[in-house]
């Protein structure tokens, strides 16, 4: 055989190789998949995910497989590019990701969740201490959100400095603005000094606190915010056609009736209650105010 | 006029010292205004624990499949994109439209292309296979047809007439360029693992996946374990990537591909993305005849060059070039540690390992974890791209020098450095750093994305909002600031007469090794 000709048939037989590989893989039952937004310590993800995971595939009667993601936008999009059913979002990567895969629908949100809070959190040598009205002495110090695409960490915090800040960007506020990428890590930063106030989602908090790692000595909570909707479970609108009629509903049912602690306290939720779109207006109307949605 | 107009225009005198004064003297102005805070209060405990990890690596933790799609993704990303490469090379002297589509796959960082790709493949082996064979595909194109033009022609000269273009090219051209194609080739493998490495860090399951969540968590020995294994790899890749393993790596690369989890809905994805996502929100909705359509795309575009544009690019020209001059004085510091005449038969080994470990490590994730111990600023960056890039020069320059014919009585120590060796390769120096000055510039506006403000601190902004639109404009104002920094730098090797030395080392160093190595990626 000629060398030119053991170039083709090698090449042919990988093509072939690998159009079996594809097909095989098309052949297998459609697979249930579900992501969330990373919001905290990647080790409590796994283990909280893993166990819905578990939990859906017994009651939806599906294969049901967790995707870990790196980032917020990378939630929203593998949601809208089909790759992922369900997600649990943030209020605001809810709303982004409701708005550009239009049909989709809240199903469920944690019962702590129709009134959440954002905690400021400031490193105890800035000498910031607790107060019920907004923290004006925040202003000139170094800040960090969470993700950028935060709830609780972004968005709303945003939100309350620009209402106590009129007229003026967190940029004009503060002496610098970062964004850490989750709570957790805010949490860190601002413990460690790297930032003197942070903004973070108050469950975390918890979470972290009771986990020990958090250093009171070096880090308080200065401020609670009002309150506002976040996190829910959000589901596409094509399930239904893919996985058989009433599965929106089988999913939101499921969802409602976990009941099981080990699976909640790693949400740091007591239950998941029935939620709609409509719940998530207010979060919209922020979202458009300061210029995060179009 | 500015001077520098002015003399590149006249002419006049353009020598390697008045070219050096401007680039130091554009450093120090860009020190001023650059953001060189350390705001974490104890970079050094993180620093100890980070070395710790690396002394005692927690092996076992290492998920092997990591390994594995790490050098399937760079097996295949090289194969399609050297393939391509190797298509549009033929035409690419000749058609202009080539070059510049060329221009534009190469000036897009292989971690706009992923982040591109995943709004439309997802988080798959498609996603990261094209992130790397679409910018592979315009440099290997550009370098392929360099190596043609730099080839011997006079087989070609004694080709009977009327011999068609393509058995011209595959019987008098191909064999004499084939061991420049292949060396160069199985290089770009290199360059390809640590980009697909990268990728992990924005979610692909490669082992930056890993290396990401073990930085972030501070769990040193598993990230000191997946650092050596990957060493391990970039280290011992001669003996195990060569042409007659190639066909062996390929299919079982094919075959070991990750399943997609999940089914992206490809065609409909597809569609959204080009016809929806990336175009203009005002020309979504507005009639395209309608004057006022196009007032208001004038009216969405304006901020995004004041606000985002503008500041995004001068901040990525200041980290650029106060990194290039940064990584000039440490190159000229670090190459006698890689030379033999200096280090000695002893150091020099040392030396080498040294610079090649710096070398495979990533800049990315260098940034990424500096940006940890030292909290944000530009400094993490500046450091990162110092330490990589001074790695590649202070090596290269470091074999050149023992390269050189010196004379019996030859100074040694500081007076042979700074008054033979120095000099003689100053020029040599010089085209090795204005060749990396675009490759800096485009991790520069990358490293936005870890937060520092440059291009892709932007980019990474309009992609949390969803303004895929937006973010297409600001990485085409990337591509457009790379390449003409890239022409800019070309001009200044011609005009410093510096064209034909190696860049990329294709020439053998010195005359004595038949090595044909192009260790430089980009």
């Amino acid at each position: 055989m000629s060398g030119r000709m053991r170039t083709w048939s090698f090449l042919m037989a990988l093509g072939c190789m690998t159009a079996g590989t594809v097909s095989a893989r098309a052949a297998d039952a459609p697979i249930f998949v579900f992501t969330g937004i990373p919001d905290q310590d990647e080790s409590r993800l796994v283990e909280r995910f893993g166990k819905v995971a578990t939990y859906l595939e017994g009651k939806l009667g599906v294969p049901v497989k967790y995707i870990p993601v790196k980032n917020y936008p990378a939630a929203v999009t593998a949601f809208t590019n089909g790759q992922v059913q369900l997600a649990w979002f943030g209020g605001f990567t809810g709303v982004q990701a409701r708005k550009a895969s239009p049909g989709s629908q809240a199903i469920a949100q944690g019962a702590e969740d129709a009134a959440f809070k954002t905690y400021l959190i400031a490193n105890t040598k800035t000498g910031l201490t607790k107060s019920v009205d907004f923290p004006k002495a925040i202003q000139g110090k170094t800040f960090s959100f969470g993700s950028r695409a935060s709830t609780s960490g972004r968005l709303m915090p945003e939100y309350f400095i620009r209402e106590a800040f009129p007229g003026k960007t967190p940029d004009e506020v503060f002496s610098r603005v970062g964004f850490s990428g989750d709570h957790s890590r805010t949490i860190q930063l601002v413990q460690s000094g790297a930032f003197e106030v942070g903004a973070v989602d108050y469950s975390v908090w918890d979470l972290d606190t009771k986990a020990g790692k958090v250093d009171l000595k070096d880090v308080a909570v200065i401020w609670e915010s009002p309150s506002f909707p976040d996190y829910q479970w959000t589901v596409r609108g094509d399930v239904d056609a893919t996985y058989g009629p009433g599965f929106t509903e089988k999913l939101r049912a499921a969802l409602i009736g976990i009941t099981d602690p080990a699976i909640l306290e790693p949400f740091a939720r007591s239950k998941f209650i029935p939620v709609t779109n409509a719940a998530y207006a207010p979060v919209e109307q922020v979202g458009k105010s300061t210029g995060l949605l179009d | 006029m500015s001077p520098v107009l002015a003399s590149l225009r006249s002419g006049g005198r353009w020598g390697y010292m008045s070219v050096s004064r401007w680039f130091v003297v554009l450093a120090v102005a860009a020190l001023f205004v650059a953001d060189l805070a350390i705001t974490s209060l104890n970079p050094w405990a993180d620093l100890r624990r980070l070395i710790g990890g690396l002394i005692h690596p927690d092996l076992p933790s290492v998920e092997i499949w990591s390994v594995v799609y790490t050098v399937a993704f760079a097996m295949l990303g090289v194969t399609l994109g050297a393939g391509a490469g190797f298509l549009l090379a033929i035409p690419f002297a000749r058609f202009r439209t080539v070059r510049l589509i060329c221009a534009g796959l190469r000036a897009i960082h292989e971690l706009f292309w992923a982040l591109l790709l995943m709004q439309v493949f997802g988080l798959s082996a498609t996603t990261g296979i094209l992130a790397i064979a679409l910018p592979y595909a315009g440099i290997c194109a550009k370098v392929y047809s360099e190596i043609i033009e730099e080839a011997d022609l006079s087989a070609l000269r004694v080709l009977p007439e009327g011999t068609s273009t393509i058995s011209a090219f595959a019987y008098a051209r191909l064999p004499d360029v084939a061991a420049a194609f292949r060396h160069y080739t199985l290089y770009r493998f290199e360059c390809a693992m640590r980009s697909t490495l990268v990728l992990g860090f924005i979610g692909l399951p490669t082992m930056g996946f890993y290396l990401e969540s073990a930085f972030r968590q501070g769990r040193y020995a598993e990230a000191g374990a997946l650092l050596l294994v990957f060493y391990a790899l970039i280290g011992s890749r001669r003996l195990w990537v060569r042409p007659a393993t190639l066909p062996i790596l390929m299919v079982a690369s094919a075959l070991a591909l990750p399943a997609t989890i999940g089914a992206p809905n490809l065609g409909a994805s597809l569609v959204r993305f080009l016809t929806h996502d990336i175009v203009p929100s005002p020309l979504r909705s507005g009639h395209l005849l309608d004057p006022e359509t196009w007032l208001r795309l004038g009216q969405w575009f304006r901020p995004i060059v004041m606000q985002q544009i503008l500041p995004g690019a001068f901040q990525t020209l200041v980290l650029s070039q106060i990194a290039l001059v940064a990584t000039a004085i440490g190159a000229l510091i670090l190459f006698p540690l890689a030379s033999r005449r200096f280090a000695g038969p002893v150091g020099q080994p040392f030396g080498r390992l040294v610079l090649v470990v710096v070398r495979s490590t990533p800049e990315y994730m260098l940034a990424y974890v500096l940006l940890q111990l030292l909290g944000p600023s530009m400094l993490p960056a500046i450091v990162a791209l110092t330490i990589h890039n001074a790695g590649i020069i202070g090596y290269l320059m470091g074999r050149h020098a023992d390269g050189l014919p010196y004379r019996a009585d030859a100074p040694t120590g500081l007076d042979l450095y700074a008054y033979e060796t120095v000099p003689r390769l100053y020029g040599q120096f010089l085209a090795y750093l204005l060749y990396r000055w675009e490759l800096i510039l485009r991790e520069s506006a990358i490293f936005g994305i870890l937060g520092v403000a440059t291009l892709g601190f932007y980019v990474d902004a309009a992609i949390s909002e969803l303004r895929l639109d937006v973010a297409v404009v600001l990485i085409a104002a990337t591509a457009i600031l790379a390449a003409t920094v890239d022409a800019l730098s070309r001009a200044l090797r011609r005009r410093l007469r510096l064209t034909d030395l190696p860049t990329r080392l294709s020439a053998p160093i010195g005359g004595k090794t038949a090595e044909l190595a192009r260790p430089v990626c980009g």
